[in-house]
């Protein structure tokens, strides 16, 4: 199939950018929407033309790497699939295809498609772990995890940190992200000793890097490749109310 | 946001109680009407309690703006650029109508005062007889009244669908099967209190109430 | 001219000897230590955020080492270790099936058809057991049983339950682990993480490992970078095939490098084919999916009994159908180990018996676990890789057989170490894949991610100790001439791969790369083809330098660059592979010479001359490498023709 793609070119973060028009033909249903990106890369090189920059590396759907606004829906059209996995066999001869970064105060843009989204780290080491250094630990067996809340917390651990839930938030808002893994680690025995300092290190670096705050809009759940459930936010959002009135009256052990 | 939008809600509620009142005939309601000014005596001497509670609700109005207004500020600054292909709502309508919907009602409630409070824009316009002025209001020909009402009562309907399903959610309701459920209450509830917001006028236009 | 000459064989002088079981332990206490004062004075480098980098630079921190990491992903996250999917071995033996330390041990060395060393495989299977512990105390989500203890699986190639997993994403949910602990050493200060870092050159000075020459790949920023050790987790080589189930950053760069400054690479021909791999869809094709293994658990292989039969598979009956592993490896079935199940899929298909476009590909069939187990059960544990295989192909595989073929997976091969991890350049540590140690010939399903982990967490940040107590070193900085040359040397090979400016993409070249590896150092291997390979592969290399183009500058982000800079190495380990190859003239685990097998086709090894590991060493762009062999003594586990039968 022939398709017409607008896509962002930004040189550098100085650059203001602009979208730019390519023509591709001879696309084939059984690409993925990258080998497509790859087939008008290798012509533009040809022709001397810089290739568009782009995130990815697993290109199975799991490192989280890749992600880019397909007609204003992040990751493209498809429900629970990242850039990567997504097929051409989801587009129609002459179709015209626009492509642009994730748009987020907290993710400026690098190049192109390219985005800095290192803020999701400065939220993990804000608290987004259990203290359990290497030696220290006892043995698997000790504490056992009922089924349901080991399913339900893998649930939530599934996040792969692609940021398209802030990318489809109106807000900017990287709520999702944050609440899968305060939903992952409160759920297990061995969160509960950090439960309440977590959530509150998350939300304060999360609010630092400049994401926007939640309203509950509901679209990060849709964009969302790994399906995070929106109530993940209410249990961060318990947590949070809980943890702020324990630390309010700043005793120990309340 | 969720802690101010509860007091509108009880308001909302007990507002929309009040208007059934209709139905029970005209001295029954001004009656009632009348009644509210007098709420609290004799400890609280006249009107001080309609002054209180107008006094809450202008206090929660004003604190349920600045909450809205910074949380659009927020996400203004957090998406500096905006987007060239303009994203589809995959979501809720009713979650993404929040701001714009929040000023209908607000240019509303403002018309509303002005209309059945002060009777500026009423054509009957006189405070001791609010059931006249609520017939008077709507009767056929002032068609449109109707109509502006009517959005309005959809806008909030909408707002409150989505205000009262995120109050649940930022008060943390957590359960996937919570979450079926607080939808589901809060789409009862919107459509509840719209549905008995809109009787009167439609009672009033059809000559049901007159 | 010789393609490589022998020279003095190679001894690991740091195993202790004793019964095996004392060894790691009599190791641990006969090492110096350092104390913890001392460790703040020390910075380590640590190369690769997988779980072998992330687990070790996080244990690092701990004890209290000032720890610089890098990767090249934008954040240490996303490294490749994120992709397993199967699940990671351990001899807890919580199934009471006869599982035991001694039998981990056994299998490992067995399944890498005895050329691994006992000594590095008992310890690995000692600390498997403490490897679970330690990622269930992290908050790793396990699958669990409805008693809220965790749930085991078997996989290719043992008859034990001993595989541990997270649904379908085990490397993930370990990666997020150590990732998380490194995020938190990270906010305490103790770790300075760099991603988006690609390691271009090791600095050695006085004969140590001291430091590594970096380019920021936003900025395109080079600079050197110091410290008293350096340990390099940088992944495994197999992208040298251009299509494997590898991501697509994965490079051998870093262990170029160090090989180019004196570390013997060992063993680099033993690759590991994966046999349930997504077949070849076009000549688009940018990278191979691997299907779990876990899958022929419950699926069936097979394909027509007649050549060239193109019905649809559910029209083929019953008895045309030839379930080619249960037939041959009845025991076994199914669940014969990699290199034999890819074998076995590439014989039917060079039979013409293979389905699919180009006939490069077998049915792995779901239809009889559906009808025995019901479809929901199915669902609940393959779930997810049943959509992804759909989303890949458009085919539904509860409806029609899959379609699989081998693809290149994992390299046994890797830098040489000692017992300590320590590399023939003393202060340069290399673990995980990256490393030669611990899979012999052919790793078994699920070993990688146990070997990474014991690494990280385990093994080096004990056996670093005792290079470190003679630290700190001297201090260095960016004009020290080792550093000043390690640094023109890369800013000189930008240039050059900037200047050529030539009429094809950097792709183009990679992709012939990885056909002539696959066809002459893939599943099968031969002299004439060996030799052919090393033919092209130097004249493709020369044309690379003459005809690439690099568009764009190095001074700021420019992905092409980077690319081209790991195709040119590729381009050298690929020759070397090929002469590794071709000198060992003998069948094991994932080397199989055509001209050596036994009647039905079985690989044959040869003790007699090639138990040993084969160490390179590097004397000069151009010049023929050393080989340094490394006898290998088996005391508790005695070879035996491996038989699956
Ligand atoms: C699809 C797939 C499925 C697998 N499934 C399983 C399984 O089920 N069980 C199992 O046991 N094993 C499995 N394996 C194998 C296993 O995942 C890997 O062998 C293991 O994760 C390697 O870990 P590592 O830490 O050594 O390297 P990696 O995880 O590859 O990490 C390499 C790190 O080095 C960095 N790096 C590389 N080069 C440079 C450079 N030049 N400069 C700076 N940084 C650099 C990268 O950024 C990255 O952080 C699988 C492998 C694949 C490909
Ligand atoms: S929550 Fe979903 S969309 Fe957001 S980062 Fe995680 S996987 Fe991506
Ligand atoms: S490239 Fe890894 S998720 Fe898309």
């Amino acid at each position: 199939m022939n398709l017409t793609l607008r896509i962002w070119r930004q040189s550098g973060p100085e650059d203001k950018g602009r979208m730019v028009t390519y023509q591709v033909d001879d696309v084939s249903p059984d690409m993925s929407f990258l080998e497509m990106l790859d087939v008008l890369n290798e012509r533009l090189i040809l022709a001397g033309e810089e290739p568009v920059a782009f995130d990815h590396d697993c290109r199975e759907g799991i490192c989280g790497m890749c992600g880019m606004m397909i007609n204003g829906v992040a990751h493209g059209p498809q429900r629970g699939t990242t850039t990567c996995q997504l097929h051409m066999r989801q587009f129609s001869d002459g179709d015209t295809i626009d492509i642009e970064p994730w748009r987020a105060q907290a993710f400026p843009v690098i190049k192109d498609l390219v985005v800095n989204r290192s803020a999701f780290d400065k939220i993990i080491a804000a608290g987004g772990y259990i203290t359990a250094p290497t030696g220290s630990a006892p043995e698997a067996h000790s504490v056992p995890v009922a089924k349901a809340n080991a399913d339900a917390a893998f649930e939530a651990a599934a996040c792969i940190g692609c940021g398209a839930c802030v990318a489809a938030c109106p807000n900017g808002s990287g709520m999702l992200f944050t609440a899968a893994k305060v939903t992952q680690l409160s759920l297990l025995p061995q969160g509960q000793p950090e439960r309440y300092t977590r959530v509150i290190g998350m939300v304060e670096a999360h609010d630092e890097a400049g994401f926007g705050g939640c309203t509950n809009a509901g679209e990060c759940t849709v964009a969302c490749p790994k399906g995070i459930p929106l109530n993940t936010i209410g249990r961060l959002n318990r947590d949070y109310l809980k943890a702020t009135t324990k630390q309010a009256d700043n005793t120990p052990g309340s | 946001m969720a802690v101010t939008g509860i007091i509108l809600v009880l308001f909302l509620i007990a507002h929309m109680l009040g208007n059934l009142k209709v139905f029970t005939g005209a001295t029954s309601f001004d009656h009632y009407a009348h009644w509210l000014r007098d709420i609290g005596k004799p400890v609280l001497p006249g009107v001080w309690f309609l002054w209180i509670q107008r006094g809450v609700l202008t206090v929660a109005v004003l604190a349920h703006i600045a909450a809205a207004t910074v949380l659009a500020r927020r996400s203004r600054a957090a998406r500096p650029v905006r987007y060239a292909h303009r994203p589809k709502v995959q979501g809720s309508y009713a979650a993404r109508t929040m701001r714009w919907g929040g000023v209908i009602i607000l240019l509303f409630v403002i018309y509303h005062l002005l209309d059945l409070t002060t009777g500026h824009l009423n054509p009957v316009g006189d405070p001791s007889k609010p059931y006249s002025n609520v017939v008077a209001d709507f009767a056929p020909e002032r068609w449109y009244v109707t109509l502006f009402y009517t959005l309005a009562i959809v806008a909030l309907g909408f707002h409150l669908r989505h205000g009262a399903f995120s109050a649940f959610r930022s008060l943390g309701q957590q359960t996937p099967r919570g979450e079926a459920r607080a939808r589901a209450a809060a789409l009862v509830f919107a459509v509840a209190l719209s549905a008995g917001f809109l009787v009167v006028p439609f009672a009033v236009l059809t000559g049901l109430v007159s | 001219m010789d393609l490589y000459i022998e020279g003095d064989p190679i001894a690991d002088t740091k195993a202790p000897d004793g019964p095996i079981e004392t060894r790691w332990e009599r190791r641990r206490f006969e090492a110096k230590l350092v104390n913890p004062a001392n460790r703040r004075k020390m910075t380590v480098i640590v190369v690769g955020t997988g779980l072998a980098g992330g687990s070790a630079a996080a244990t690092l921190a701990e004890q209290g080492y000032k720890v610089k990491s890098y990767c090249y992903q934008d954040s240490p996250r996303r490294a490749h270790s994120i992709a397993a999917q199967g699940g990671i071995n351990a001899a807890k033996n919580y199934r009471n099936d006869g599982d035991s330390v001694h039998r981990l041990f056994y299998d490992t060395v067995k399944g890498g058809d005895f050329r691994s060393r006992e000594s590095n495989v008992h310890r690995l299977a000692e600390v498997s057991v403490n490897i679970i512990d330690q990622c269930v105390a992290q908050g790793v989500p396990f699958a669990r049983e409805y008693g809220g203890l965790l749930d085991t699986r078997s996989f290719g190639g043992a008859q034990v339950q001993r595989t541990f997993y997270a649904r379908g994403q085990t490397g993930q949910q370990l990666l997020l682990g150590a990732y998380q602990a490194l995020e938190r050493q990270v906010g305490l200060g103790n770790v300075e993480m760099n991603a988006r870092h690609e390691m271009l050159e090791l600095i050695v000075v006085d004969g140590r490992a001291r430091g590594i020459v970096v380019r920021d790949l936003v900025t395109g920023e080079i600079t050197t970078e110091f410290a008293d050790a350096v340990v390099l987790a940088s992944g495994g080589y197999g992208n040298v095939f251009y299509l494997s189930t590898n991501a697509k950053g994965c490079n051998v760069t870093a262990t170029w490098r160090a090989h180019r400054k004196g570390a013997y690479f060992a063993n680099p021909c033993f690759t590991q084919i994966h046999p349930t791999c997504i077949p070849v869809s076009g000549d688009h094709q940018s990278k191979l999916t691997l299907m779990s293994e876990s899958l022929r658990n419950d699926g069936r292989v097979w394909v027509p009994k007649a050549k060239g039969d193109d019905r649809a598979p559910r029209d083929i009956p019953e008895d045309e159908r030839d379930y080619y592993l249960e037939r041959i490896y009845p025991s076994f079935g199914n669940l014969v180990p990699r290199d034999i199940a890819s074998r076995a899929a590439k014989a039917v298909c060079d039979q013409g018996r293979g389905v699919g476009p180009g006939g490069l590909g077998v049915y792995l069939d779901f239809a009889d676990a559906i009808s025995r187990l019901g479809r929901k059960a199915i669902e609940a544990k393959y779930g997810n890789l049943f959509e992804m295989y759909e989303r890949i192909t458009g085919e539904d595989p509860y409806e029609v057989p899959m379609r699989i073929y081998p693809a290149v997976h994992y390299t046994m091969g890797g830098l040489w170490v000692d017992y300590d991890l320590q590399s023939t350049i003393p202060g340069l540590f290399v673990i995980g894949e990256a490393n030669f140690s611990d899979h012999g010939a052919n790793r078994l399903g699920a070993s990688a991610l146990m070997q990474g982990l014991a690494d990280g967490y385990f093994v080096l940040p004990n056996t670093i100790a005792n290079y470190l107590a003679a630290g700190p070193f001297e201090k260095l900085d960016a004009s020290h001439p080792a550093a000043v040359e390690a640094r023109r040397d890369v800013e000189d090979r930008i240039q050059r791969l900037l200047a050529v400016n030539g009429d094809r993409t950097v792709d183009s070249f990679h992709r012939e790369l990885g056909q002539i590896m696959w066809d002459h150092c893939g599943m099968e291997r031969s002299e004439a083809g060996l030799r052919k390979a090393i033919d092209e592969i130097r004249a493709l290399r020369d044309q690379f330098w003459q005809r690439v183009r690099v568009l764009g500058d190095g001074d700021g982000l420019n992905q092409s660059l980077e690319k081209a800079g790991r195709v040119a190495d590729f381009f050298e380990l690929a020759e070397l592979m090929c002469i590794d190859a071709l000198h060992r003239e003998e069948s094991c685990g994932g080397h199989f010479r055509a001209e050596h097998q036994t009647e039905d086709g079985e690989a044959q090894r040869d003790d007699e001359n090639f138990s040993y590991v084969a160490a390179w060493e590097f004397t000069g762009t151009g010049k023929p490498s050393v080989l340094h062999k490394e006898d290998l003594k088996f005391e508790y586990v005695h070879p035996t023709q491996r038989s699956y039968k």
